[in-house]
């Protein structure tokens, strides 16, 4: 997930004429167990750089989700995956439940994946940059030889949130 | 898709260790510590390629004394630590003051004191970088705040390392170190590389503590004819131990003036609305990003705030700040520490103004918002 | 008459060093094999620590580094490792080189790095005045260990052994023509390369353990040392109590420096170096 957020923000400052900035937690829990990648986009300049107030949350895990929605703003986004964050947390969200981890493994083919899935279906959601920035930025950080995988599992990120839209 | 031009998107690590290659480094010796260690493994997997030399020593103490034997024989060097591991290198960094022995050591703050907070950010080291090692000395650090401002910081320290033949310190913290953001790598003719000045003289006439005019002496590479000898000791201008009380004295004060008389060379610093301002906040590295932001957020609630931002910390900008302390009347020093620049600063301004303190210890940033709410009370 | 002029500061003499004492014997068996391998002055590097044997890079007119305590190694390492070409030798003692610099030994050894190290062991803190160190015999007496020293000591050479390095030898200052071979052989092997010299340190240790005059330091080197070659032919009972001489360990291993520059040729291959 960690990687899911540098693309993101690189498509957003390298692909498109934005700036943004990533960072993420370290030590011992991104090791196992709630790990973060916080992103900001913006067209101005991002002084302080952690991710406060925030328009939008992806979480994976119910405990990710129960740890950081509550940082999430009034009506902001909240993206979970359909099999694994059953307890919704207190607040006014604009909940999108997706089967991410599901279509990673039986559309896609691989659950390592899941990430690119959930970029294609964050960026599908917030329109936050475009899908050819997604792609492009996708493509250039992925291993060689994974191209044609990751391109598949993101337009089936795109897929699958479409169909919640 | 077209992507941004010679644009990265990279780690304040990553661009120290880009800025260190762009200014000719080629030597690193360091020891794996949280939160510097991308700066290790990127010189491991760089250098060899570049014909540089990397090397992981058995300690953090090994690396610093690894990284000034390989200046001596010429090659631009340099180590990263955190906090830990910099109590650790001061002993040697003591050495490369006294025999002027030119090297960049990295320090990527974490929280303290001892093993502290390893991931977590803190500025709690402005006062080792400035007093960690024993005696009277100068020091010179810097401390840039994003990571276009670290790649040339880095390259900075090369440069006053080599000019004064001195260690410099550049003092990330792991916010900083940590956080991606654009790099656009300057065209390499639009960067400046200072080296250090080599004997000109014959070997029979070489000194190699010359008092020169500049107070900074020819150094010349091991191996390369000039045969002398470096001691940690006291010594005389042909670099041997000395006794001598007169000698003694001039050596220490030419070591301590060497920096003191070209302050304005090694001084950086840049301000922001400080012409009206009421408030000024003094603020360097991460959280001069949240001082910023504090700053536009209060100018956009109609309150006269300032910025003050060094970025050479040591030789702290001293006669700038005293300047505006003859107008500003509240100063608010913004830094993750107990107040280490709030020190500083208190003196320089000697009573004329008040010095105010924000900060975290808690391995966190200092929010913008706890800065605004601070410039309301003090107004 | 061997001339040492030509490989001393003249003017830095007198050196320091008492009356008896037992480094000025190896800083010339050192300058003798020098002179013998026949390197260049400006291509060696002598690095040193601190104490009475790391005072010997001032005497000599090298390229000398005289750095902090324990330290010579990390120093030297930089050296070698930015500058392959140059020949660097470490003067060190027991207390610097295996008490606060033990760990820095044990990697150099391990690295298998090519810097030859002349140990200067005198069984005791000589600048300071006679302190106790990792080699002091047990039941000696030193200034911190004023009721016999309770410590067990360390063997130098099997340390050195067993961390690695590929040429261990072990002189004494008595046995003074020796130790040039021994020096001689230890700079021609490629790799990290220990001479352990036992000397006389009359004035911190020899007075505080029942040795009258530097002579007596002496006759005891010459009683306790047996070489390796005759302790082949000894047995267990007759070796007790006494130290081996000459060069008691030698393999060849891959050095690190050389190493470093396979390393290099591998990721650059079509570089023209």
């Amino acid at each position: 997930m960690i990687l899911a957020g540098l693309i993101l923000a690189e498509a957003a400052a390298i692909y498109e004429n934005k700036n943004a900035t990533q960072s993420q937690s370290y030590g011992p829990e991104a090791r196992g167990g709630a790990s973060k990648s916080e992103v900001i986009i913006s067209d101005e300049d991002i002084d302080y750089p952690k991710a406060t107030n925030i328009d939008l949350l992806l979480a994976l895990t119910q405990e990710s989700c129960s740890k950081y929605a509550v940082d999430l703003k009034e009506n902001g986004i909240l993206i979970i995956d359909a099999d694994h964050v059953k307890q919704l947390p207190k607040g006014n969200y604009r909940v999108f439940s997706l089967p991410i981890l599901t279509a990673a493994q039986d559309k896609v083919g691989k659950l390592i994946v899941a990430n690119i899935v959930a970029l294609g279906a964050l960026v599908e959601i917030s329109k936050v940059v475009t899908s050819e920035s997604i792609e492009a930025a996708v493509l250039s950080r992925v291993p060689r030889g994974t191209e044609e995988l990751n391109r598949k599992a993101l337009t089936i990120g795109i897929e699958i949130a479409r169909a919640a839209l | 898709m077209e992507p941004k031009k010679n644009a990265l998107f990279v780690q304040g690590n990553h661009a120290c260790f880009l800025g260190a290659v762009r200014a000719g480094c080629q030597f690193f010796a360091g020891y794996p510590i949280t939160p510097s260690t991308e700066i290790a493994e990127l010189c491991a997997s760089e250098f060899p390629k570049m014909g540089g030399r990397f090397i992981q020593m058995e300690d953090e103490i090994a690396a610093m004394g690894a990284v000034i034997g390989a200046s001596l024989t010429g090659l631009k060097s340099m180590t990263a630590t955190s906090g830990p591991g910099f109590s650790l290198k001061q002993e040697n960094i003591g050495f490369a003051i006294m025999a002027e022995v030119p090297c960049v050591i990295v320090d990527v703050q974490r929280g303290g004191p001892s093993t502290g907070l390893p991931t977590q950010s803190s500025q709690s080291d402005v006062l080792q970088a400035r007093w960690g090692t024993h005696g009277d000395h100068e020091i010179i650090a810097l401390a840039p705040s994003t990571i276009p401002e670290i790649y040339t910081a880095t390259i900075r320290c090369f440069n006053l390392a080599e000019r004064y033949r001195t260690p410099v310190i550049l003092l990330l913290d792991e916010i900083v170190g940590h956080m991606r953001e654009v790099l656009v790598e300057p065209p390499a003719d639009s960067i400046e590389i200072w080296n250090r000045t080599r004997p000109t003289c014959s070997p029979a006439e070489y000194l190699p503590y010359r008092h020169t005019e500049s107070g900074i002496p020819e150094m010349a590479d091991f191996g390369s004819g000039y045969r002398y000898h470096v001691t940690g000791l006291c010594h005389d201008e042909t670099g041997f131990p000395t006794n001598d009380p007169k000698k003694i004295d001039r050596h220490v004060r030419r070591l301590i003036s060497k920096i003191g008389r070209h302050r304005d060379e090694i001084i950086e610093y840049s301000t922001r609305a400080i012409e009206d301002a009421d408030v000024v906040l003094v603020s360097y590295g991460s959280s001069a990003r949240s001082a910023k932001r504090a700053l536009d957020d209060a100018r956009a609630a109609g309150l006269k705030v300032g910025l003050f931002k060094p970025m050479t910390i040591w030789p702290f900008p001293e006669e700038a700040l005293r300047l505006l302390a003859n107008r500003v009347r509240n100063f608010i020093v913004c830094e993750t520490n107990m107040g280490q620049m709030k020190l500083e600063v208190e003196r320089i301004v000697g009573g004329k103004a008040a010095v105010h303190l924000v900060n975290t210890l808690n391995g966190e940033p200092i929010t913008p918002q706890s800065i605004v709410d601070r410039i309301r009370e003090v107004m | 008459m061997f001339n040492y002029n030509e490989y001393l500061r003249n003017e830095k003499l007198p050196h320091i060093w008492c009356p008896g004492c037992g480094d000025g014997t190896v800083l010339k068996a050192i300058i003798r094999a020098i002179h013998n391998l026949q390197i260049r002055k400006d291509d060696l590097v002598m690095v040193s620590g601190i104490g009475c044997s790391s005072r010997t890079p001032g005497y000599v007119d090298f390229n000398t580094l005289h750095t902090t305590h324990g330290r010579a190694l990390a120093f030297a390492t930089g050296v070698k490792h930015a500058k392959p070409g140059l020949k660097v030798l470490v003067v060190s003692g027991d207390g610097d080189a295996t008490a606060i610099g033990g760990n820095h030994f044990i990697h150099a050894a391990r690295r298998n790095i090519d810097i030859t190290m002349i140990l200067y062991n005198n069984y005791i803190y000589g600048m300071t005045g006679g302190q106790a160190s990792p080699t002091t015999p047990t039941g000696s007496f030193a200034s911190t260990a004023p009721y016999g020293n309770i410590d067990p000591n360390f063997d130098i050479c099997a340390l050195a052994q067993a961390a690695g390095a590929s040429f261990v030898a072990r002189g004494t200052a008595y046995h003074a023509p020796q130790l040039d071979r021994l020096i001689e052989k230890a700079i021609l092997n490629r790799g990290f390369s220990l001479v352990e010299v036992m000397l006389q340190c009359p004035i911190a240790y020899g007075r505080r353990n029942r040795f009258k005059t530097a002579n007596d330091m002496l006759k005891w080197q010459k009683e306790h040392a047996v070489s390796v070659d005759a302790a082949a032919k000894m047995t267990a009972e007759e070796l007790e109590g006494k130290f081996l001489t000459g060069v008691l360990f030698q393999k060849e291993r891959p050095e690190f420096t050389a190493q470093y520059e396979h390393m290099i040729e591998r990721l650059n291959p079509h570089s023209e170096e």
